[in-house]
């Protein structure tokens, strides 16, 4: 290289440096070490890794532990999917599309909308486009955010706000963990109500209130779902009002990847499908009469419609899409659930145990899905390091989150948590050690 | 050549609006030039009955098989009528682009504006040194 760029040696390549600013000695590190030796070093250092696989894991908030078939896997890998890029030609791209129609139209039945985009980056970013959506529809500039919407989604439509001449209203949380009546928040400017189903605290909503206190002003009604796992068991939120419903589907057989990459969905009613943002797929037929699926209503989207289009999203989640298809095509309408009620029957036998625990209380009196609040004496920190030293992982310290309710946690029950597991779960919180 | 029709009593723009005079309001639409060039419509986004538009500024959208193409406003005022049956019939600006396809009503702020727009003569060369 030296040889190359016409420098004698190493030393005339620094001539220009000072002899006193340079280092005089060899770097102390150690020496290059072969790729056994670097193989077994990482290895011993992923091993130090705390995940679902070696503890036992009852932390959600925004991304769940989930068995994930190995059939997800071997089939999203299948060389036909690779590359699923942008699936502009129709002509050389039917798999991808029909996938992504699938996706759709599982969406629409799960959310009890009519139309579903072909995915968003994650649930923040869908909770914050529905908030743009519903200020285009009816060009109004208030958005009604509920408290009890998950803090990191909270801040992301902050920041996709910001700059608008928009205006974020907070709606405070009820006693029992819902969020308190929404009468005297909404008014003739506010552009939509965006509430979380079940919400940060597990609490599942009154949707049909929300929807009603929305629409009596014009109002549209967002609902952003956390766990979507929970669809397949509440009732929809489209059929109690809601106008649009969005959130994350990493549930859906994406695994936690230490926080993402994530999946976000969206849907909403037909009569607003030109507000929507994201890619569209549809259905058609072509020149023969046969059955073919192509991007549809274009127009809306960034290279079309440039500075004027419904969003700067001109993409989509094209292989968590694809492992979610595929998640839920493998366990069908019963499966799913089959698998929802499984999660609900775990949190309620959890809720159960700590109700019978002197030294555990749940704060929060509202239904919950697989997620709740448990109080706990001391400190939530102190409770967590207890579970962990017997090998789990309790769930999410809420003293940033949530200081009025005292020391308190945030768990999860999926179908991973053993009974045995959660016994040992709520022994440790209560206090005893091993 | 093919052959457009172009009304005798209608003011034209260079983005192929046409202005009829209803009293103080300006009706608009797009012209046969306009709509053939764009072919099958399929959609039209209009602005609510209030609001206000200003000379030569987008004031909707209109979409087509082949293309997508804002509407521009001829003149400045407030939006006092807004065909809304447009909706659900786009193709009526296919069909009867001067009549059942007319978009919106302006009441016109300023009269002056009337000045800058083209007479019958003036749009038809515009349209034939387009057409060739």
């Amino acid at each position: 290289m030296l040889e190359a760029i016409g420098v004698g040696s190493v030393e005339a390549l620094f001539a220009n440096v000072a002899q006193k600013h340079r280092l005089q000695r060899p770097l102390a590190i150690p020496a290059a070490a072969s790729e056994q030796e670097l193989v077994a070093e990482f290895s011993a250092l992923a091993a130090r890794n705390v995940h679902h696989a070696s503890h036992d894991w009852f932390l959600g908030a925004g991304c769940y532990a989930h068995f994930i078939p190995s059939a997800v896997d071997a089939i999203a890998s299948r060389s036909e999917f690779y590359t699923a890029y942008t699936p502009y030609q129709a002509e050389i791209s039917q798999g991808t599309l029909q996938a992504i129609f699938e996706w759709q139209t599982m969406i629409c039945g799960l959310t009890g909308l009519e139309v579903s985009n072909a995915s968003m980056y994650d649930g923040a970013s869908a909770a914050a486009e529905a908030a743009l959506m519903a200020m285009r529809i009816t060009r109004r500039t208030k958005v009604v955010v509920a408290n009890s919407v998950h803090p990191h989604y909270r801040e992301v439509i902050r920041t996709y706000l910001r700059g608008l001449e928009a205006q974020i209203v907070a709606a405070p949380r009820a006693a029992d963990g819902r969020t308190a009546a929404l009468a005297g928040l909404v008014d003739g400017g506010t552009a939509c109500v965006l509430l979380q189903q079940p919400n940060f605290w597990g609490a599942i909503e009154d949707v049909a209130a929300a929807a009603a206190a929305a629409h009596a002003h014009g109002a549209k009604l967002v609902v952003v779902v956390g766990e979507a796992l929970s669809l397949a068991l509440l009732r929809s939120p489209g059929s109690l009002g809601a106008d649009i419903v969005c959130g994350e589907g990493q549930s859906f057989g994406v695994p936690m990847s230490l926080g993402g990459p994530n999946l976000g969905f969206m849907a909403a009613r037909m009569a607003s499908v030109r507000n929507l943002p994201g890619r569209l797929v549809g259905q058609t037929v072509d020149g023969e009469g046969r059955r073919g699926f192509v991007l549809t209503l274009s127009t809306r989207e960034q290279h079309i419609r440039r500075e004027r289009a419904t969003s700067n999203i001109c993409t989509n989640q094209g292989l968590c899409l694809l492992m979610a298809t595929v998640y839920l095509s493998l366990l069908g309408r019963v499966g799913l659930r089959r698998l929802a009620e499984r999660n609900l029957a775990k949190a309620e036998y959890a809720k159960a145990r700590v109700r019978a625990t002197r030294e555990l209380t749940l704060p929060l009196t509202a239904p919950t899905f697989n997620e709740f609040v448990v109080g706990v004496r001391g400190s939530a920190a102190a409770a967590l390091e207890r579970a962990l030293e017997v090998g789990i992982v309790g769930g999410l310290d809420l003293a940033s989150y949530a200081p009025e309710l005292g020391p308190a946690l945030l768990v999860c029950t999926t179908e991973l948590a053993t009974r045995q597991a959660i016994d040992r779960l709520v022994a440790a919180l209560a206090g005893e050690r091993p | 050549m093919a052959d457009y029709e172009i009304p005798d009593d209608l003011s034209f723009t260079l983005e192929d609006e046409w202005v009829r005079r209803e009293g103080n309001n300006m009706v608009v639409g797009i012209t046969d030039f306009a709509q053939q060039q764009l072919g099958d419509i399929v959609f039209v986004e209009l602005p609510p009955v209030g609001s206000v538009v200003s000379r030569g500024d987008p004031f909707g959208v209109i979409e087509s098989v082949k293309a997508v193409s804002d509407l521009y406003a001829p003149v400045s005022g407030e939006v006092v009528d807004v065909n809304t049956d447009l909706a659900d019939h786009p193709e009526a600006v296919n069909e009867d682009c001067y009549g059942d396809g007319w978009m919106i009503a302006i009441a016109i702020s300023s009269e002056d504006e009337l000045e800058s727009l083209m007479d019958v003569p003036a749009y038809r060369q515009h349209v034939d040194d387009r057409s060739e």
